[in-house]
């Protein structure tokens, strides 16, 4: 019974609410890439860049905040990297995804030897502080909960909610939706497919840097090599479980990152279970979540084709 | 397939390479070394003596089997992504049983060793593939998770019930007889290289010639077809993860029985990762996978001592692999740069 106490304890959600950061951003990424009808494998690559040039950024101007914009802008330029190829190039999504990961582990490994002249973590950079909401934060409980996070956390919580009223509540979103089902009849209609998804390509990865740029300047203070450590396949796996709707896709990711977090604090007990059983429970609850999921969700219609409007 | 689009496809693959190694040279440049001095190592290290040619092959043979498994997937329309995983499996199993029948002779030992390694990678790729065909569990996903799963659980079973004294996690060396005969002394360079290029040949006559290779193929391309036409696709799905994973767990137990002769904890560099790149440089037949892994030798082997003699990190190497797979998945960049004849007329 004192385990159970320890894994439900207000604690271990706290801890989940930080762990789900870079995974739901990376989530509500996936979904906008998907809606438009593009798989984007490549969230761990640009979870991985983001987490980067956030680092580098930090470590060069002194500001964590300037590392956060340079993680934004990393995102913009794999995402238009991306986009080019998938879209443009009529890439295989899958490969060209794969090959973004490779990349960006490879260009990340090896930038920052030539940068720092070390292998396996940079030095510590300046992180971001929390901030402690006033009011909010006395509250009991609730106050423990939300009261002092990263700024990052309260922008994911915007994030999601507004990523959510822009696919289902705006124009741009109906026609985001409208490419990942039915290009042809969505450019019959009129809508510029190209820019539809060069958009929403581009919105994933950067949703996904700055996700990673917490891992850098949030979670930890500094860049270790391949830090995303699986987290963008996390996220693909949430925003299927999620419906290809960012509230769906943060709330899968809360799944995750919660058995991270208790994954964490079990380790931290000294148990009679083996550390390698501990450390595997949000890989395989990924599987049993994804193969009790899948059957009955629907992919959007359009998923993976390629189409070049005449026009 | 006409000559001339396995042509073409060569022409895009060297393309691909040419082009990657242009993007690895400017990063090179803009990190302040020198490209040439960079490049004549890499060659160096590749070509450079007998024992280069040999430690090129040698970096050569995991990369046909993991090469080769994840063509084999692709040609049945999966993505296996989960060769890391799969090799583990394979090497593990391997090391048990060389570790095991120390009494059985060479003949006897290393076959079986070799088969039991092929099952155990195969059984972890049966998985993900039964979950594809009866849920639609996406195996990108699966088999990287099963990755994670795989290795922490072979490291599991291996510091619990295997370990060999001491403060590596290994086990003890494998029976002498189990170890595959050198081909050039000294070099670790094995018989392994032949049962590569054998389990390539095989592949080839089963994908083009058997009706095994058929049925695969015909789901890859078409799976409502397949079925239209009575191919049982969940099947088919579930038997070329099977093969895959197969395939996959031979690059662990040729590494364990030509190299390491024991089964190591974390003792891939990412074999599985970097097989992906090789199946898609090789358009994802048997005979590419076997040039696309020599070549990715060659960038590993020279990686090395391009890292020793002109102190550039190795990683280099891995951002040329991903190079290759982004510009080899995208023919059509080559007919842009074809029109617009930019190609490789940018000097230095």
């Amino acid at each position: 019974m004192d385990i159970l106490k320890i894994i439900f304890s207000i604690n271990t959600f706290t801890a989940a609410i930080r762990l789900v950061v870079p995974i739901a951003l990376a989530a509500v990424g996936g979904a906008f890439s998907e809606r438009a009808g593009v798989i984007n494998i490549g969230l761990e690559g640009m979870i991985l860049i983001g987490a980067f040039a956030a680092a580098v950024g930090s470590f060069f101007s002194g500001s964590a905040y300037l590392g956060v914009l340079a993680a934004l802008g990393a995102g913009v330029v794999l995402g238009l990297i991306f986009s080019f190829f998938t879209v443009d190039l009529e890439a295989d999504h899958v490969v060209a995804g794969v090959g973004i990961n490779i990349l960006a582990l490879g260009f990340t490994t090896w930038l920052m030897q030539v940068i720092w002249g070390q292998k396996g973590a940079s030095p510590s950079v300046s992180g971001l502080a929390r901030i402690r909401i006033p009011i909010l934060a006395d509250i009991p409980i609730v106050g423990e909960l939300f009261g002092c996070h990263s700024p990052l956390v309260y922008l994911m919580f915007i994030i999601v909610i507004s990523g959510w009223y822009l696919m289902f509540k705006t124009p741009l979103g109906l026609r985001i939706r409208f490419t990942g089902e039915h290009p042809e009849a969505a450019d019959t209609l009129g809508i510029n497919i190209r820019f539809i998804k060069y958009f929403s390509v581009t919105l994933s990865s950067v949703l996904a840097a700055l996700g990673g740029s917490y891992l850098s300047l949030g979670h930890l203070n500094w860049f270790s090599s391949n830090m995303s450590a699986g987290r963008g396949y996390m996220a693909l796996a949430a925003n299927i479980f999620g419906q290809w709707n960012p509230l769906g896709g943060f709330a899968a990711s809360m799944l995750f990152a919660f058995t991270d977090a208790v994954q964490m604090r079990l380790q931290g007990m000294n148990l009679n279970i083996a550390s390698e059983f501990i450390q595997m429970l949000p890989y395989v609850l990924t599987v049993v979540v994804l193969a009790g999921a899948v059957i009955k969700s629907r992919p959007p219609a359009a998923l993976g084709n390629h189409y070049k409007s005449n026009k | 397939m006409s000559f001339n689009k396995t042509t073409k496809d060569i022409i895009y693959s060297i393309a691909a390479i040419v082009l990657a190694l242009i993007v690895g040279a400017i990063l090179i440049k803009v990190s302040g070394n020198s490209i040439t001095e960079a490049y004549y190592y890499l060659f160096y290290g590749a070509f450079g003596s007998t024992y280069n040619i040999a430690q090129t092959l040698l970096k050569t043979i995991p990369l046909i089997f993991a090469g080769l498994a994840v063509a084999v997937g692709f040609q049945s329309g999966l993505f296996n992504i989960g060769g890391e995983g799969q090799l583990y499996w394979g090497a593990f199993a391997t090391a048990l049983v060389a570790i095991t029948f120390t009494n059985l002779p060479s003949i006897i030992l290393i076959p079986l060793a070799l088969a039991v390694g092929a099952v155990a990678g195969a059984l972890w790729a049966a998985v993900p593939g039964i979950l594809r065909a009866k849920t639609g569990a996406h195996e990108v996903i699966t088999t990287i998770m099963f990755n994670y799963i795989g290795i922490l659980l072979t490291t599991f079973l291996l510091k619990n019930y295997f370990k060999e004294d001491g403060p590596v996690d290994q086990t003890r060396k494998i029976a002498e007889q189990a170890k595959l005969p050198e081909i050039v002394a000294n070099t670790r360079l094995s018989w392994a290289l032949f049962i590569a290029i054998i389990v390539v040949i095989i592949i080839y006559y089963l994908l083009n010639y058997t009706s095994y290779g058929y049925d695969l193929q015909l789901v890859g391309e078409n799976i409502d077809a397949a079925e239209y036409s009575g191919v049982n696709s969940d099947k088919v799905i579930i038997n070329a993860m099977l093969l895959s994973g197969g395939i996959a767990g031979l690059t662990g137990s040729t590494m364990v029985l030509g190299v390491l002769h024991r089964f190591i904890t974390n003792f891939s560099p990412g074999y599985g990762f970097t097989g992906i790149a090789v199946a898609v440089l090789g358009q994802n037949k048997p005979l590419g996978v076997l040039l696309a892994a020599f070549l990715f030798g060659i960038l590993e082997a020279g990686g090395m001592s391009m890292q020793l003699f002109a102190k550039i990190p190795a990683d280099l190497m891995t951002i040329v692999q991903g190079l290759v797979i982004l510009f080899a998945a995208a023919p059509s960049l080559f007919k842009i740069l074809k029109n617009k004849s930019l190609v490789f007329r940018g000097g230095n």
